[in-house]
Order: structure tokens, then C-alpha cells, then sequence
């Protein structure tokens, strides 16, 4: 292999399961981080196309099963199904189940892993200079209280929420009261810790960064040399730093709240429903853009490498970044417009809200700067982060309808919001993942994916995800309240055409897999450097797959 | 309410052209394929209406296709075959400070009649002609209560609960699916309506809305909240529960009635009397506006 060139002092490498298990290499965890997202990422896919079959037409077609199924309560004899009032009810509860259950996947078990574990600890210590991660160790306890994360999250599907019925049906934003008198059952527990066992990782892992990125950069790596996917881990691990506290209280108050009497939350009690909202959003809004910001980091360095040109206005990219974290801690309240706030307060937040479009906006015109005037080649990494610079635009503007809260008083809590943080997270963040998947896939496995298979799978995916959420916007607007199993006959037809989009890009999805078990099949090796003069970054100085151990002399960064 | 006025003519012409398909009959609730917000009713939605469709829309689609247009120029012009040797300019103060002071500008031109429309929307006004309180109840459904029809020992003498349609029964009397209810919440029209809503204080969160009016207010339990609507038009409005509430949340609709004030005086004065089912829908019938008895 070829890392015996440089790893000639070790201890002999950990095999097998234990090489994996026992890990504290930062690639091998990385790796694993990516394998989990994938594996999350598939069920989370799974549960919406699920959603999406049901809402192709009005009425309750496959729910009342599924319901059957996984709630061990309902019990219709020799009723048939559709006139199963408890198969029907208990379906009705499943399809917020999964609601839930995919928000919450997608959001703490696929992009959060991909993006700041797996891509963030591949390519942070490669692209500082770096031996490794700072905790070796604690890396290793980042990853591995994931997976059971993920399975109390599962659990939770199967284990009584309300009575009588399986799974937490409360959003992914888990407002009490329906999070507490409204699901009785241990589910609700059951989700509460997995969320607290995920920030706990996510605490871990972000303290391991930043002191790996304060402390551990190569010779002549200063701060305002550090490669943009650096900054932007950076910056996203600051705000995981802060803001994860802030929601392990909230949820926290929610499971003493449930179990041991107290009334945080409990109105009639001294508490206050909105309290947690409140809470929750401070968490919730950076969270939005810490499953952003590693992706425009992402796109930054496949625009520079494909354009074969520098960054353009690398330092406004790098404030542009810290200045929307910043921002982004002071505009909670805009997800909160409908609760009764008086209009000062809603206009504070509305100023704020806006102003987070300028840095944005900053963001996307450096990315169209640095192609200006490049020689761009357009491979697989490319057209996802052209993707990206465009989808997240559409995403971003309706961010800015959204932002006023006058106009928002009829677009709140209806699919337009569904398509506009599809268009930034499931356009948005997911491209950026793709992108970096075809970017670094040949350094990480040392292979070389296949072009073709890569720009069908962005192609058909970029068709349904667009057919997807675009007909969204016209069911917002229409009035379509989201989180809703069924809905009045008039929005059938957008409906249909947004499940139509579902299975596009469902496809697009095993065209993904099948390109990946390709890659590995054919094993057509990998350069150092397959992208030419554009990657200037330090891992393509490496050979790919890097050694285990890289950097044994720190290269010196002029 | 001029600049709204403006910006209605505005968009019915830009919606004739543009959006063929988007009805602006006055039915309620949306048509098949709507692409737009529903028409507005009351002077609120006018000025949602006018800051989403005459400000809003055209800023972000012509910087949607600005993006897009400089993409595919770079993409045309600058490609490998096109531009073999890549240029190294980093930096354009000029541009820089440009896209950095555009922008800002273009928000103020958002933020100016954004404020205006929220100021307008949440002063609740203090000369109310008539109050309304409105419960979302545990078992999905809505309670309205009318205080100023008389109040006996704290209750409210009107007071009714309001139940999703069954589908069989909206069928038969013709009537939308999952916007129906058994009974509907009647209001005189041109009156300034203010509206107090809450949740049980055992239940969870609701919001009730009615998507024409440009309204949609939370019913939280254990707080009273404000909000506001004078409807221009009679007509029968229909909303969705829009917080999720649990099982049963896509099943609590909202059906309101707007009608002239000798109707909604001679409603209130049955109501009073608690008239029993079938002597309320033999009334409800004589009153129902017009406008929906016809596409009936």
C-alpha cells in the first residue's frame, strides 16, 4: 500500500474490525462518518418518497397500512383497512411520524455526519498540514455515539408515542405541548436522547476542530491562508459550539417536563409553550446554517479548482461566512412570526433576517467572480456546484419573501416554506454533498468514479429534485398548510407532479449507488492530483489514497 | 389603502397574462393548479398581495435570472475550449463594493412597505365593532365564542363548536372537503372583526387562519392572542389548521361566513335562542352569500 512509505514508525495498524472500531485516525473516521450518512441519508429518502406516494393523490391511500404495520395497538379484526377507523387514525399519526423521523434524519444523521464529519475530517487536517485531528480519541467517541444515536431515533418509530399508536408525530421541532401531554408514550424519550447523544457528538467533534484549526496548521498556514472548506468548518463548528448547549437545555426542560413534573412549558403551571420555541429557534436558525456553510465552503473549492483560478475575494468569502454565523444567532424569531409577537419585536427581526442576504448575496457573486475569466472544465464536482449556486439562489430569494414577516402571515407553516428550505438544504446542501463526493472520491478511495454515470446522476436528480419542490411554491401560495397527510381536492395537481419529482429523483439516488459500486468494481486507479493546475490545494499533494498517517514532516506553506 | 389599489390592477394584468389558469372569481379557497395567493379580501391581504406580487416577485425573479444569466455567460464564454488560459484576478473593488451596496439598497425597497404592512397588520385597532373569541380544541376542532352577544355568569350566550365535514356530507351538499365544517362562523361584513384567540389550556398549539384574509394567528393554551380582519366582501372563506396539532391536524378546517349585517343580527338573534340542528340549517341556508350558493 502506499502509505508503507511514510508510516515506517507505527505500531502496527489496527485490522479488521478493530482498525475501524478502535479508530482514531482521522480518515477511517471520516470514512465512517460518510458510509453513516449514506446509510441515514438512505432511510431518511425512503420516508419521504413514502410521504410523497401518499400525497400523490387526495385521500389516505398506503398510510392506514403502514400504521398497521408498526403500531402493534391497532387491531381491526376482520374490518378491511380503508374502513379501519383505528388503522386509519394511527395512519394518520404515522405520516407525522415520518415528517419527524425524516427531518430529523436528514438533518442530524446525513448532512450534519457528511459535511462535518466525514468531508470536515477527511479534508481539514489534509488541507492544513496536519498529522491528524487534535483528540484523536475523542474523534474516534464523535463518530461512535452516533450509530446508537440513530438507532434510539429508530426505536422511537417502533415504541409508543400517543396511545395506542408508534413513533414521534411532533416535527422535528418537537414544540410541547404536543411534544409532552400529546405524546405520553416513552418515543418521545426514546427521540429526546437520541437528539442528546447526536449534540453530544456534535459538542466533541466541534471542539476537536476548532483546536485542531487554532493549533495544528503547517508552517505559514495562517488564518487568512487556510483554504475557504477550512474556514467554513470553522465557522460551523462555532456555531455548533454554541448553539448545541442551548437546544440539549431546551430539550432537557422537555424530558423533565414529561417525566418528573416540572412545567417549563406547561402554561397552566407557571411555564410558557412559547419559552421552548423560543429556545429550540435559537438552536434551530444556526443550525440551518451550519448545514449550509460547510457547502459553500465545498463549492468554493470546486469552483476555484474547475475555473483553474483562485478564489475570487477570498477574505469577503471568509467574513462573508463569519459574518452570516454571527447574523445568524439574532434571527430566530423570524420561524416564530404567528405567535402573537408584537410588531417591534417582528420588525427587529425582519431588519436582521434581511441583512443575512447581504454576505449571502457577497457569496454568490465571488463564486460567478472566480469563473469569470477562468478555463472551466466541467466535470461530475462542477455541475453539482453549479447546481448549487443556482438552486441556492432560488432558495434565497424566497428567503427573502419569507423574511417579511407581513407576507409571511400567509405563506407561514405552508409548502412554500417546505419548497424554500428544500430549495437551500435538499438543492442546497445535498448538491454541495454530491459535489464533494465526486471531488474527493478519487482522493479518498484512491479510484476513479465514472464521468458518465456521475452527470446522469446529477442530471436526473437535478430534474427531480426541481419537479419536486418547485410546484411547491404555487401550493404555499395557494394556501396548502404543510405537515398535512391529505388535503382538499384543488391541490391535486401539484401534489401529483411534486411526487412524480419524488421518484425522479429516487432514481437518481440508485444511479448514485450504482456509480459508487461501480467505482469500486472497475478500480481504475486515481492520480494524485486528478484535476490539474485548478487544485492547489495541500491533499492533492498526496497520493491518493493518502497514507494513514500524512505530513510525518509538516509541509511549509510559503 | 391607494398603492394597494395600484398594485392590484398591476397584477390582475400581470396574472391574465402570465397565469391564464389562476382564477380570480372569489371563491374562498384555491382553484385547480393555483399558482398564486388567493384573492385578497380584506385590506391586509391587499397589502400582502401588493408587496408579494408587485415588490417581492419581480425583485427576486430578475435576480434569479441575473444569477442565472451570468452563470451560462461565464459557462459560454469562459469554458476551457473558449478561454484556454485562465486569468488570476482576484479582486475588483469597484464590483466588490458593488454587489455589497446593491443589495442593501434593494432591501430598504423591501423594508419600507414590509414595515408598513406589519405595523398595519398587527396594530389591532381599538374600535372594533365586534370581538370574537376563537378556542382550537384537544379534539381538533374549533370553539367560537361571540362575547358581545351577552355574556351570562362568564360564559358567552353564543357559543358553538365547529367540525370538519364528513366527505360523504360534504359531497352531498356540494361543498369543498377538509374545508368545510358542520357549522360555520358568520361576520358582517365591512366591520372590523377583532379576534382573541387560545388552545384549550390542557391542549396543544393550533393556528387558525384564513388563507384570503392574509391572516394566521397562533392558539396557544394558557395565552390570549390578538389579531385582526374586516372583510370587503361577502362570501364563504375557508382556512386549515396551520400548526401541527397531531393525528388529526389536516382535519380541522375553518369555514367563515361573511354577510350583510341585517343577516348576521338576524343569525345572532336565532343563535341566542340555541335553536336546535335542523331549524340553524334551514336559517343557514337563507343566509349563505350568494357568490358560493351560485357555483353550487
Amino acid at each position: 500500500m502506499a502509505y508503507a512509505a511514510t508510516a515506517d514508525h507505527d505500531h502496527g495498524h489496527p485490522t479488521g474490525w478493530r482498525r475501524y472500531v478502535y479508530s482514531t485516525n482521522h480518515k477511517d473516521i471520516g470514512t465512517m462518518y460518510l458510509w453513516f450518512a449514506i446509510f441515514a441519508g438512505l432511510i431518511g429518502a425512503a420516508l419521504s418518497i413514502a410521504m410523497r406516494l401518499e400525497l400523490q393523490n387526495p385521500g389516505i391511500q398506503y398510510f392506514h397500512g403502514l400504521a398497521s404495520m408498526l403500531s402493534t395497538g391497532v387491531d381491526c379484526g376482520a374490518t378491511p383497512l380503508a374502513q379501519c377507523e383505528a388503522a386509519i387514525d394511527a395512519g394518520k399519526h404515522t405520516y407525522n411520524v415520518f415528517v419527524t423521523g425524516h427531518g430529523l434524519l436528514m438533518i442530524f444523521f446525513m448532512v450534519m455526519p457528511a459535511m462535518i464529519g466525514g468531508f470536515g475530517n477527511w479534508f481539514v487536517p489534509l488541507m492544513i498540514g496536519a498529522p491528524d485531528m487534535a483528540f484523536p480519541r475523542m474523534n474516534n467517541i464523535s463518530f461512535w455515539l452516533l450509530p446508537p444515536a440513530l438507532a434510539l431515533l429508530l426505536i422511537s418509530m417502533f415504541v409508543e408515542g400517543p396511545s395506542g399508536v408508534s413513533g414521534v408525530g411532533g416535527g422535528w421541532t418537537l414544540y410541547p405541548p404536543l411534544s409532552t401531554t400529546g405524546q405520553p408514550g416513552p418515543a418521545m424519550d426514546f427521540a429526546i436522547l437520541s437528539i442528546h447523544l447526536a449534540g453530544a457528538s456534535s459538542i466533541l467533534g466541534a471542539i476537536n476542530f476548532i483546536t485542531t484549526i487554532f493549533n495544528m496548521r503547517a508552517p505559514g498556514m495562517t488564518l487568512h491562508k487556510m483554504p475557504l472548506f477550512v474556514w467554513s468548518i470553522l465557522v460551523t463548528v462555532f456555531l455548533l459550539l454554541l448553539a448545541l448547549p442551548v437546544l440539549a437545555g431546551a430539550i432537557t426542560m422537555l424530558l423533565t417536563d414529561r417525566n418528573f413534573g416540572t412545567s417549563f412549558f406547561v402554561a397552566s403551571k407557571g411555564g410558557d409553550p412559547i419559552l421552548f420555541q423560543h429556545l429550540f429557534w435559537f438552536f434551530g436558525h444556526p443550525e440551518v446554517y451550519i448545514l449550509i456553510l460547510p457547502g459553500f465552503g465545498i463549492v468554493s473549492q470546486i469552483v476555484s479548482t474547475f475555473s483553474k483560478k483562485p478564489v475570487f475575494g477570498y477574505l469577503g468569502m471568509a467574513y462573508a461566512m463569519v459574518s452570516i454565523g454571527v447574523v445568524g444567532f439574532v434571527v430566530w424569531a423570524h420561524h416564530m412570526y404567528t405567535v402573537g409577537m408584537d410588531a417591534d419585536t417582528q420588525a427587529y427581526f425582519i431588519a436582521a433576517t434581511m441583512i443575512i442576504a447581504v454576505p449571502t448575496g457577497v457569496k454568490i457573486f465571488s463564486w460567478i467572480a472566480t469563473m469569470w475569466g477562468g478555463s472551466i472544465e466541467f466535470p461530475t464536482p462542477m455541475l453539482w456546484a453549479l447546481g448549487f449556486i443556482f438552486l441556492f439562489t432560488v432558495g434565497g430569494v424566497t428567503g427573502v419573501v419569507l423574511a417579511n414577516a407581513g407576507v409571511d402571515r400567509a405563506l407561514h407553516d405552508t409548502y412554500y416554506v417546505v419548497a424554500h428550505f428544500h430549495y437551500v438544504l435538499s438543492l442546497g446542501a445535498v448538491f454541495a454533498i454530491f459535489g464533494a463526493w465526486y471531488y474527493w472520491f478519487p482522493k479518498i478511495t484512491g479510484y476513479m468514479y465514472s464521468e458518465i454515470v456521475g452527470k446522469i446522476h446529477f442530471w436526473v436528480t437535478f430534474v427531480g429534485v426541481n419537479v419536486l419542490f418547485f410546484p411547491q411554491h404555487f401550493l404555499g401560495l395557494a394556501g396548502m398548510p404543510r405537515r398535512y397527510i391529505d388535503y382538499p381536492d384543488v391541490f391535486a395537481g401539484w401534489n401529483e407532479v411534486s411526487s412524480y419529482g419524488s421518484y425522479i429523483s429516487a432514481v437518481g439516488v440508485l444511479i448514485f449507488l450504482y456509480g459508487v459500486v461501480q467505482a469500486y468494481a472497475r478500480k481504475i486507479p486515481a492520480t494524485d492530483n486528478p484535476w490539474g493546475i485548478g487544485a492547489t490545494t495541500l491533499e492533492w499533494t498526496l497520493p491518493s489514497p493518502p497514507p494513514f498517517h500524512q505530513f510525518s514532516t509538516l509541509p511549509v506553506i510559503k | 389603502m391607494k398603492i394597494a389599489n395600484t398594485g392590484k390592477l398591476l397584477l390582475a394584468a400581470a396574472a391574465s397574462g402570465a397565469f391564464p389558469s389562476v382564477a380570480l372569481a372569489d371563491r374562498g379557497y384555491a382553484d385547480y393548479w393555483q399558482m398564486g395567493l388567493l384573492e385578497a379580501v380584506t385590506p391586509v391581504a391587499e397589502d400582502i398581495h401588493f408587496l408579494h406580487n408587485v415588490i417581492l416577485m419581480p425583485i427576486i425573479t430578475v435576480i434569479t435570472l441575473f444569477v442565472l444569466g451570468l452563470m451560462v455567460y461565464v459557462m459560454v464564454r469562459f469554458n476551457a475550449r473558449a478561454n484556454p488560459i485562465p486569468s488570476r484576478t482576484t479582486h475588483n473593488t469597484v464590483v466588490e463594493v458593488l454587489w455589497t451596496v446593491i443589495p442593501i439598497i434593494i432591501l430598504v425597497i423591501i423594508a419600507i412597505p414590509s414595515f408598513r404592512l406589519l405595523y398595519y397588520q398587527r396594530d389591532i385597532p381599538n374600535n372594533a365593532d365586534m370581538t370574537l373569541k376563537i378556542i382550537g380544541q384537544p379534539n381538533w376542532s374549533w370553539t367560537y365564542e361571540y362575547p358581545d352577544l351577552g355574556v351570562t355568569e362568564g360564559a358567552a350566550d353564543v357559543s358553538f363548536t365547529a367540525y370538519l365535514k364528513p366527505r360523504d356530507q360534504a359531497a352531498k351538499d356540494g361543498v369543498p372537503y377538509l374545508l368545510a365544517t358542520d357549522v360555520p362562523v358568520v361576520v358582517p361584513v365591512n366591520k372590523i372583526v377583532k379576534l382573541i384567540v387560545t388552545s384549550d389550556p390542557e391542549g396543544i398549539i393550533h393556528a387558525w387562519t384564513i388563507q384570503a384574509f392574509g391572516l394566521k394567528i397562533d392558539a396557544v393554551p394558557g395565552r390570549l392572542n390578538e389579531d385582526w380582519f374586516s372583510a370587503k366582501r361577502e362570501g364563504v372563506y375557508y382556512g386549515q389548521c396551520s400548526e401541527l396539532c397531531g393525528k388529526d391536524h389536516a382535519y380541522m378546517p375553518i369555514e367563515l361566513w361573511v354577510v350583510p349585517q341585517d343577516k348576521y343580527e338576524a343569525w345572532a338573534a336565532l343563535q341566542k335562542t340555541a335553536p336546535d340542528d335542523a331549524t340553524l340549517k334551514n336559517f343557514l341556508g337563507t343566509i349563505k352569500p350568494a357568490a358560493q350558493l351560485a357555483q353550487n
